[in-house]
């Protein structure tokens, strides 16, 4: 596993992420960290290790830089009002209640500032809106209460047979019951705490390839979260979501089930192992070999087999 | 002047009704607005404190990782039950009791325009809460999907029945309450009292009024048409059926979206009163106060699908709801300049519900703020379903809603009770509230951003901090309450200071042109409309 080096321990940044949020010059802080797992004391978002994912990173930036701008201009006349309008400073009130003049001018400036944020959201989300040119897919089936893998097709030729479930891993598993006695703390991957973070089969995926995500449930509706992707998907049994991610740095990036989908709603994570084309070539080839396996079986029982992309892998050969 | 005159006659009627009434009488058959309006807040304050306690379970389970009290089941039956409860016991009853007291009062009317009909909406209330409260008793637990209720996930409830019908009660509950305002606003008005002359409470409510009853029925078919799917073979939303589980997230949120500006709109009446009061400054801008609640209302019948981002639609959609979600920053952004507008050049007193009112406007804003942020649907793509949607949402309904109606219950409960409350406990009671609530809550969006999802009963340990401090400030903004619960006894019953008629100095409307408390049947004779004595009859923009 490469997630010991991208992981930082955040306890080191605890004191300066605290500071660096009392002004705005916190938001610069973060750019540049891979962060693989939430960090403690994280304040802001990750700006992820994809293509995409600095696009809702600076928008969050620009959108609460601006917002700050706002408060302090608005929040600051309040409490000027205050201090200087206050009966016990003597102050008589006066009796206008109207003044065209302002209120076209602070109905007009929101506008000007909403069509900048609306043109900035807009262009991030038809970027994110365009999943051709794909060069591998991925069917993700969401199941009360794990992930169903299967690599549909990649570089043009499609996978034969390699699919998974992936679910929590046995020692967080083991703390998270009732009264478990045991230490959530304890729990650590390569030194980095994963207490429900981790599975048993990570999803394994190239860096620098265009994948192409479907994304489905199998029983309720669940969502596909991994932060360092940049986006959130939901998995709706008898419909098919199309995303699409273009990891840039390899390494674990660890995310969980986003919408409620049952009493074990917070134990089913999701690990996205991304690594070099070569080693993913590597491990393709090793998932292949097993072929008498009867690993699709299972997948035969999901309801959203009949798309185009997913069925060509199991229509042919049995 | 007539109206005094007509006060003592009305003192006397008012002294002679009661000796004939007992307790039964009075509050279970009474078509009194006051009597019922108290009911409803009563009630109200009832099922916050109901609501409150599964707060505390939730905040005590994710006090630190690992499970330590609950199981997730639990843990999400209290998610669910506080969000059902907090909606539709305390924020909603809250504020219809408000205009069941001070519409009549506000308008110069008797009483509601159907009084019989006020009864029976108050008193279904009870029982629908009985019923879905219930299910925490019943094999199988409550509904535990979240209060959305989204199929498939809902349809695994035993409890689902109970709950819908539960629904069908409060919505029929709430269409007749929603029945009466209209009808006491549109026909009960005293001569003089014309629409635009009207308290920014009342436009407020009427305009409510409307949303409730044009959402409400929607509502109620959503969760019918769960009822069939689950209990009579119906797949509206079964896609193995033919049917879309997309589709009731449609209408769910074309119903959920208006509501949330049901639970907030009367907030901002509330607030446009209380700060020109405070101020001793009329109003700034009152028409374009109206006329932005009027659009805040138009609005959010075309956003409902905001909430529903990250489901698949296509881009065309995902656009559009951006753009016209956006939008609403526009007035919204009207009314908090408004309301700092009004009090420059004022001449300001800071009793209690004039910090709850401001504390209301900083920190409402604060979760317009962090809306504005999940309306790009690329950033909500991350913030969706975090605790970032969890920390909006409590600062505008914690700290917006709930904040308003206890100003407005400082406000007004001198007018209510004849009574002062107890200035110093007001203001320990605010300053406790203001602190804790930003310790619960503003961690939350850390959270998010570092993306804890919402509704979960357990947590890596790197969200350890920031949950233990929202933790301590739940239980601490929790405990203030009861600060508040003993304002209200203090006031009600024990209370030696009088108050008078105005209660406020810079105080202006009909309402405080009466005794205090005011005669059980106020305005028998329409009183003459003086439009100095208006807070809002002179304005001339």
């Amino acid at each position: 596993m490469r997630a010991g080096g991208i992981g930082k321990h955040g306890i080191r940044f605890g004191a300066a992420q605290v500071i660096g949020a009392l002004g705005l010059g916190g938001l610069g802080l973060f750019s540049g960290i891979a962060q693989a797992n939430p960090q403690p004391g994280q304040l802001n978002l990750t700006p992820g290790v994809t293509t995409y994912s600095h696009v809702p990173y600076m928008l969050n930036n620009v959108a609460l830089g601006v917002c700050v701008v706002i408060g302090i201009l608005v929040f600051g006349a309040m409490f000027i009002a205050m201090f200087r309008f206050r009966k016990s400073r003597g102050a008589v009130a006066e009796k206008w209640s109207h003044n065209t003049t302002v209120e076209i001018i602070w109905t007009v400036i929101p506008i000007l500032i909403l069509i900048t944020l609306a043109w900035l959201a807009t262009d991030g989300l038809r970027q994110f809106a365009d999943t051709t040119g794909a060069q591998m897919t991925v069917k993700v089936t969401g199941y009360q209460w794990k992930w169903r893998y299967d690599y549909v097709d990649y570089q043009g030729k499609p996978i034969e047979h390699v699919g998974f479930m992936s679910k929590l891993d046995d020692q967080s598993n083991a703390t998270r019951q009732l009264n478990s006695g045991l230490d959530p703390y304890a729990v650590k991957t390569d030194g980095v705490n994963t207490y429900l973070l981790n599975v048993d089969h990570p999803l394994v995926l190239p860096v620098g390839v265009k994948i192409r995500f479907v994304i489905t449930g199998g029983d309720v509706i669940h969502s596909w979260y991994v932060p360092d992707l940049g986006w959130k998907v939901d998995a709706i049994p008898g419909v098919i979501n199309a995303a699409w991610t273009n990891i840039e740095k390899p390494g674990v990036y660890r995310g969980q089930c986003a919408l409620l989908c049952g009493q074990d709603h917070g134990f089913m994570p999701i690990v996205v192992k991304a690594v070099s084309q070569e080693d993913f070539a590597k491990w393709l080839a090793e998932q292949q070999k097993p072929a008498a396996a009867p690993a699709p079986a299972a997948t035969a029982a999901a309801p959203a087999q009949a798309t185009a992309q997913v069925a060509p892998a199991h229509a042919t050969q049995g | 002047m007539a109206q005094a005159a007509t006060h003592d006659h009305h003192d006397e009627h008012h002294d002679e009704h009661h000796e004939h009434l007992n307790f039964f009488q009075r509050w279970v058959m009474s078509t009194n607005h006051k009597d019922i309006g108290t009911l409803y807040l009563v009630f109200s304050l009832l099922m916050f404190f109901i609501g409150g306690s599964f707060a505390m379970v939730i905040r005590a389970e994710l006090f630190r990782p690992g499970m330590q009290l609950v199981q997730p089941y639990f843990f999400n039956e209290m998610t669910t039950m506080h969000a059902l409860v907090m909606i539709f016991g305390a924020v909603m009853p809250a504020f219809v009791g408000l205009g069941n007291w001070m519409i009549p009062l506000m308008v110069g009317a008797p009483d509601m325009a159907l009084p019989r009909m006020n009864n029976l909406s108050f008193w279904i209330l009870p029982f629908a809460f009985a019923l879905m409260l219930s299910t925490l008793f019943m094999p199988g637990g409550s509904m535990a999907g979240g209060w959305t209720m989204l199929p498939p996930l809902s349809l695994q409830t035993s409890a689902l029945a109970y709950t819908v019908f539960a629904i069908h009660l409060m919505g029929i509950s709430s269409i007749m309450g929603a029945i009466n305002i209209i009808a006491t606003i549109i026909n009960m008005r005293a001569p003089g009292m014309d629409l635009l002359k009207m308290p920014v409470f009342v436009w407020s409510w009427l305009i409510t009024a409307f949303l409730l009853i044009a959402v409400m029925p929607v509502l109620a078919g959503a969760v019918t048409m769960l009822l069939t799917d689950k209990y009579f073979g119906t797949n509206f939303f079964n896609a193995a059926g033919g049917g879309d589980p997309i589709l009731y997230q449609h209408v769910f949120w074309f119903f959920g979206h208006p509501e949330v500006y049901i639970m907030i709109l009367p907030g901002f009446g509330i607030i446009s009163e209380i700060i020109p009061t405070f101020s001793r400054k009329p109003i700034f801008g009152y028409k374009a106060m109206v006329f932005a609640i009027a659009s805040i209302a138009f609005l959010s019948f075309i956003v409902w699908a905001h909430h529903m981002f990250t489901v698949g639609l296509p881009l065309g959609a995902e656009i559009f709801f951006m753009y016209s979600t956006m939008l609403i920053a526009v007035p919204t952004g009207v009314k908090v300049f408004n309301w700092v507008a009004t009090m420059w050049g004022g001449s300001m007193t800071f009793e209690t519900p004039m910090l709850f009112a401001i504390a209301f406007v900083i920190l409402f804003t604060i979760g317009g703020f962090s809306g504005l942020m999940l309306a790009l649907v690329p950033a909500d793509f991350q913030y969706h379903d975090t605790y970032f949607v969890v920390a909006h949402f409590h600062y505008v309904l914690v700290t917006g809603a709930i904040f308003a109606i206890m100003a407005a219950t400082y406000y007004w409960i001198p007018k209510w009770t004849g009574h002062m409350y107890s200035e110093f406990w007001g203001k320990v009671h605010f300053w406790n509230s203001v602190v804790w609530v930003n310790v619960l809550f503003f961690p939350q969006h850390f959270l998010g951003l570092a993306g804890m999802p919402r509704r979960i009963p357990d947590y890596n340990v790197a969200f350890a901090g920031f949950n233990m401090v929202s933790s301590i400030g739940g239980f601490l903004f929790g405990a203030s309450q009861l600060i508040f619960l003993g304002v209200i006894i203090h006031c009600v019953w024990f209370s030696k200071k009088k108050a008078t008629d105005r209660v406020w100095e810079g105080a202006k409307g009909l309402e405080w042109t009466l005794s205090s408390p005011p005669p059980h049947h106020s305005f028998s004779v329409a009183p003459v409309i003086h439009d100095e004595e208006l807070a809002h009859g002179h304005a001339e923009d």
